[in-house]
């Protein structure tokens, strides 16, 4: 009972947001439509830090290799956005693999310091081989190469309805794995990692696991994120796209499942607003996450999960 | 006896800077015995099981197992080869419900019938009707019994407990002895204990350690008899 409970929540949240899709005002449409795509990458980031415990301060550079992967896939290859986007899935995917061979070697704050590092490094690398990346300036997406399988993905509807039925995936995978049992080990590793070892998981290898899957996504989310909305840059590589899914996850509530989005929902219209109303909205953020950190710092899920609804997935 | 040998041990030794805490111990199990390690505090009996177990690297000296030389195996391929350990100081996953601690264990053998072999190794220890509670919020006594119930699940060849009597009231321990009898003689045991009463009725062969290295071997009577032992040991 429990289980099609958690189902059937999650099936609401996605119904919800189809019935966005008729009845949302053009502006917050597209803003949901982003917020969905961001909300992939912070489902990844949860994937790594909410569930299995790796607090990585590098995963622009999961993010900048989907983007770039699919990208630079079609400005110099003139690739379809199909082939576009399973490319960028692979490039996060092998990056956080490559990335986590090494990384994973240390823990704690020795790993947020590697990762953090790492991103860096990928981040100079998009400016320092400007002429492939065109760098700072980015790379416009020309509206021919955002075509998926005859949908134009450059128009609004279309634009919401592709981004909704790829959230709608990663969510329910997402779902699907934290209750497989890799998903229990997962949880385990982060509990406590020598019981775990001494249940004969080998942690290295969990957590490789974890931080590819987590990689596939962040690749997902980038590669969806230039092909829906039509540009490529460095900024999007950059050590704030490694903090903001970091942001949404504690908001939301880390190791829950709808936490990430209910974070990048929050965390979005906390920054839209408090930017109408002040230029200091970076302060508006600060002080959110400060209450946030005081009073619930499981975050919002997280703290309704131990207060109210213990099977909350 | 002619019991067949499942751990045997030589020359295992394992010093810290100066501090001999293994020091050249040669040491055998024999299949489906439960077998006691005790000595003085400091003896170097947990380093001695955590190289067992894998948890510390030998330093030099050999350890077979089950006919196969495990000296370098890493601790999670032993236990996958059979050597299951539960912690001195209880370590279970506290925010997890106690069937998912136990779930953890069973699904590391890949167990087909994942929670009919929990449930049967919750009921083992009688927690069968808490499997739902939230582990850390467990009296102490049944952490420890989840802890055991966690190595049993691994259905291991050898169970290794680490003082696992510490801290339990006496009907507790008189429970957990009953446990420990219903593993043998399908798996073997290997028990350090501090509690002298728990030893002598449990063990059927005792090895005692001192300064790292093995003062005397033999059943309760001859240690008990054994002269060095009352000097170092059991007080004269």
């Amino acid at each position: 009972m429990t289980a099609d409970r958690a189902l059937w929540l999650h099936l609401g949240v996605l119904a919800a947001l189809l019935a966005a899709h008729f009845i949302a005002p053009a502006y917050h449409h597209t803003n949901i439509a982003r917020i969905m795509v961001l909300a992939i990458y912070a489902m990844g980031y949860n994937i790594a830090f909410g569930y299995t415990g790796l607090l990585s301060l590098g995963h622009a550079l999961l993010f900048g290799a989907g983007l770039y992967g699919a990208g630079l896939l079609v400005y110099h290859a003139g690739a379809g956005a199909p082939a576009a986007l399973v490319a960028g899935v692979l490039a996060g995917g092998a990056m956080a693999c490559a990335v986590g061979l090494l990384a994973l070697r240390t823990a704690g704050v020795a790993f947020m310091i590697v990762t953090l590092m790492f991103a860096q490094a990928g981040y100079l690398t998009i400016l320092y081989f400007g002429s492939y990346t065109r760098g700072d300036e980015g790379i416009v997406i020309p509206r021919a190469a955002r075509m998926l399988g005859g949908l134009d993905l450059s128009d609004d509807g279309t634009r919401y309805l592709v981004a909704l039925l790829l959230f709608a995936v990663a969510l329910l995978v997402n779902l699907a794995l934290v209750r497989s049992p890799f998903g229990r080990i997962m949880v385990a590793m982060r509990e406590n990692e020598e019981r775990s070892r001494m249940l004969g998981f080998n942690p290295f290898t969990v957590k490789l696991a974890a931080l590819t899957v987590s990689g596939l996504y962040a690749g997902l989310s980038g590669a969806a994120y230039g092909l829906l909305f039509g540009y490529v840059g460095a900024s999007l590589a950059s050590v704030q796209y490694s903090i903001l899914p970091l942001l949404y996850v504690l908001l939301g509530g880390a190791g829950t499942v709808l936490g990430p989005f209910l974070g990048a929902l929050l965390m979005f219209y906390l920054i839209d607003y408090a930017s109408a109303v002040t230029d200091a909205h970076q302060f508006v953020t600060g002080a959110a996450l400060v209450l946030l950190i005081l009073f619930a710092p499981k975050g919002i899920l997280g703290t309704l999960r131990a207060r109210a609804i213990r099977w909350l997935p | 006896m002619a019991a067949v040998t499942l751990l045997q041990a030589r020359g295992l030794t394992r010093h810290f800077d100066g501090l001999k805490a293994v020091d050249g111990v040669d040491f055998e199990l024999a299949q489906g015995e439960i077998h006691a390690l005790i000595g003085p505090n400091g003896a170097g009996k947990t380093t001695f099981v955590s190289l067992l177990s894998g948890r510390i690297p030998v330093q030099s000296g050999t350890i077979r197992f089950n006919g196969r030389d495990i000296t370098r195996l890493p601790a999670y391929r032993r236990v996958r080869e059979g050597i299951a350990y539960t912690f001195q100081i209880t370590q279970i996953y506290g925010s997890l419900s106690v069937f998912d601690n136990v779930a953890l264990a069973t699904q590391s053998r890949h167990s087909h019938r994942l929670a009919d072999d929990t449930e049967a190794a919750l009921a083992r220890v009688g927690l069968e009707d808490r499997a739902d509670q939230v582990a850390g919020t467990l009296s102490y006594g049944h952490q420890r019994l989840l802890e055991v119930a966690m190595g049993l699940a691994l259905k291991p060849k050898l169970l290794i407990l680490d003082e696992p009597t510490q801290g339990l009231a006496m009907g507790e321990i008189e429970t957990f002895k009953e446990i420990v009898r219903s593993v043998v003689p399908e798996a073997t045991v290997l028990l350090i204990e501090h509690n002298m009463d728990v030893v002598m009725d449990l063990a059927q062969r005792i090895t005692v350690l001192n300064f790292g290295e093995v003062l005397a071997t033999g059943t309760p009577g001859a240690i008990r008899a054994n002269a060095a032992v009352q000097t170092a040991y059991l007080g004269g």
